[in-house]
């Protein structure tokens, strides 16, 4: 289970988050929505310690989120970064490999290519793909092989930051479906942040708005469409009007 | 109040460049504290070796080459003025190993390393990749800067030992061939008057200018901002801060080693 209690995280004068509250229980899949630079990114970042919050507490499994064991704290953790974020300079199986190559889960080589391809071929990429280089592939791809190395070390929670961006529709949602299918199986805590609805449908079992550095609604994916918050029925409908300030 | 200003605008840019010196420094003593501790990456290291001494070799020597030749014609020229052509092989090997061996050599490296360590950090910085590290439990600082402050510091070295006997080869042949030197009186007067400790403080300035090389290019890439203009200032910045460190450092060590 992953907690938030009041986190507070400010850029200069720029106070994007103001006292987030929320709680993700463990096994289910929470989507965070919400408009571009309400701080979405920030709050991942944030539970991951890339970016270490002014104030607040995050824990993970009761554990603060700020502890010095970093290293068994991250191998927790798969993450599908919005570009990919592969290596260039490495192979593709060394990228979905590059936890079982070096570190506390360090495996043989061999056994580590053939877990990286097993993963390759679990996300529909064909073995051959391994030894190409990520500047080889397409942006679908690169989004596939980046899911391969989300889940090669089998984490307990998965973090996938706008995994649909730059794909076609087509594409956004064979992503979904892949992401949907392996959070299940493998029965892990994930978290998305999206402002893609179609992602939210297929992705969430939970669902949370960030708007103006706080969570101003959270429920299941089931009432969202009912809910008369105002906030959700206008970024779920995409309207203009409304109490989000939509600028021109 | 815009009397003040001139002044005021003085004093930030002094505030900034001490800012930024003491962030280079803080810098440095991470660099050498993770470089003392495990997990230490061998392979990253020997690919680093390749691409900064290895690859770097034959721009190295072909500026000692020339370097060593232009030298010769120079202290030839010069030394006509007072019928002392004869110290051309001695002015060339001493020239080439104490002087213009390191700092060429270092020039060409941080023109060369500097700015391919910078782009490829930076790159690295504004597509996330840093992070990617960062959450698959590898530090940054350890993979990526180790490695290359590491290879530099022990590659540039070595090309300097190249360069300088490159430099003086290419002393030897305008000697010869333009300047009508015996060749065996040539490389004599070179060997005699050569002593080792001209020949190891300029190994020791290389050393001291591949570190300052790498370092430039994995701290200016580190910080690099966003997009294609923030890779390309972290670039531009890295090669001029590490031309500039490689002056002031050959300065200070040249005051070590040879103040009377």
């Amino acid at each position: 289970m992953i907690t938030l209690t009041d986190v507070h995280k400010a850029f200069g004068k720029n106070r994007v988050l103001r006292g987030v509250n929320l709680t993700i229980p463990s096994g289910e899949s929470m989507v965070i929505i919400g408009g571009s630079g309400t701080g979405k990114s920030v709050l991942l970042k944030c539970i991951l310690g890339l970016v270490h919050p002014d104030s607040g507490m995050i824990a993970v499994n009761g554990e603060d989120a700020g502890t010095k064991a970093r290293d068994a704290f991250l191998a927790r953790f798969g993450m599908l970064f919005q570009g990919g974020a592969l290596f260039d300079s490495l192979p593709v199986w060394q990228n979905v490999a590059f936890r079982l190559l070096r570190g506390s889960l360090k495996r043989p080589k061999a056994e580590a290519r053939e877990i990286a391809i097993e993963k390759l071929r679990r996300v529909g990429l064909k073995p051959e793909t391994a030894d190409l280089f990520p500047a080889e592939l397409s942006g679908g791809m690169q989004k596939r092989v980046g899911l391969a190395r989300a889940i090669a070390a089998e984490p307990e929670i998965i973090f996938f930051d706008e995994p649909t961006t730059g794909l076609d529709p087509i594409m956004a949602g064979v992503i979904n479906e892949l992401i949907r299918e392996i959070v299940t199986e493998m029965g892990a805590t994930a978290m998305t942040i999206t402002h893609d609805m179609s992602s939210v449908r297929a992705i969430a079992d939970r669902v949370a708005m960030l708007h103006d550095g706080v969570i101003q609604w959270t429920g299941p994916i089931a009432e969202m469409d009912e809910t008369p918050d105002p906030y959700v029925q206008q970024f779920i409908h995409g309207r203009a009007e409304g109490p989000i300030e939509a600028v021109r | 109040m815009s009397l003040l200003a001139p002044l005021a605008a003085i004093g930030r840019l002094v505030l900034l460049g001490l800012t930024t010196l003491g962030r280079i420094a803080i810098f440095a003593g991470e660099t050498i504290s993770h470089l003392l501790r495990p997990p230490f990456y061998p392979k990253e290291f020997g690919q680093a070796l390749m691409q900064i001494g290895w690859f770097s070799l034959p721009v190295v020597g072909m500026t000692a080459l020339f370097t060593g030749g232009a030298l010769a014609l120079q202290i030839y020229a010069g030394g006509a003025r007072f019928s002392a052509e004869a110290v051309v092989p001695s002015i060339v090997a001493i020239g080439m190993v104490r002087e213009l061996g390191p700092v060429l050599g270092g020039l060409m490296v941080a023109a060369r390393v500097a700015s391919s360590i910078a782009a490829e950090i930076g790159t690295m910085k504004v597509t996330e990749q840093l992070d990617a590290l960062v959450t698959l439990s590898t530090h940054p600082m350890k993979y990526l800067t180790v490695p290359r402050v590491l290879a530099a510091t022990l590659a540039v070295p070595v090309l300097v030992a190249v360069g300088d006997s490159i430099g003086i080869f290419g002393g030897y042949l305008v000697g010869v061939s333009r300047l009508g030197f015996n060749p065996a009186a040539y490389l004599r007067n070179t060997r005699e008057f050569l002593e080792v400790w001209d020949v190891v403080s300029g190994l020791w300035k290389g050393a001291a200018f591949g570190f300052i090389v790498a370092l430039m290019g994995c701290y200016y890439g580190m910080h690099s901002e966003r997009g294609a203009q923030g890779v390309g200032r972290a670039t531009k910045s890295a090669v001029v801060a590490a031309s500039v460190l490689i002056f002031a450092a050959n300065y200070l060590l040249t005051e070590v080693f040879f103040a009377a």
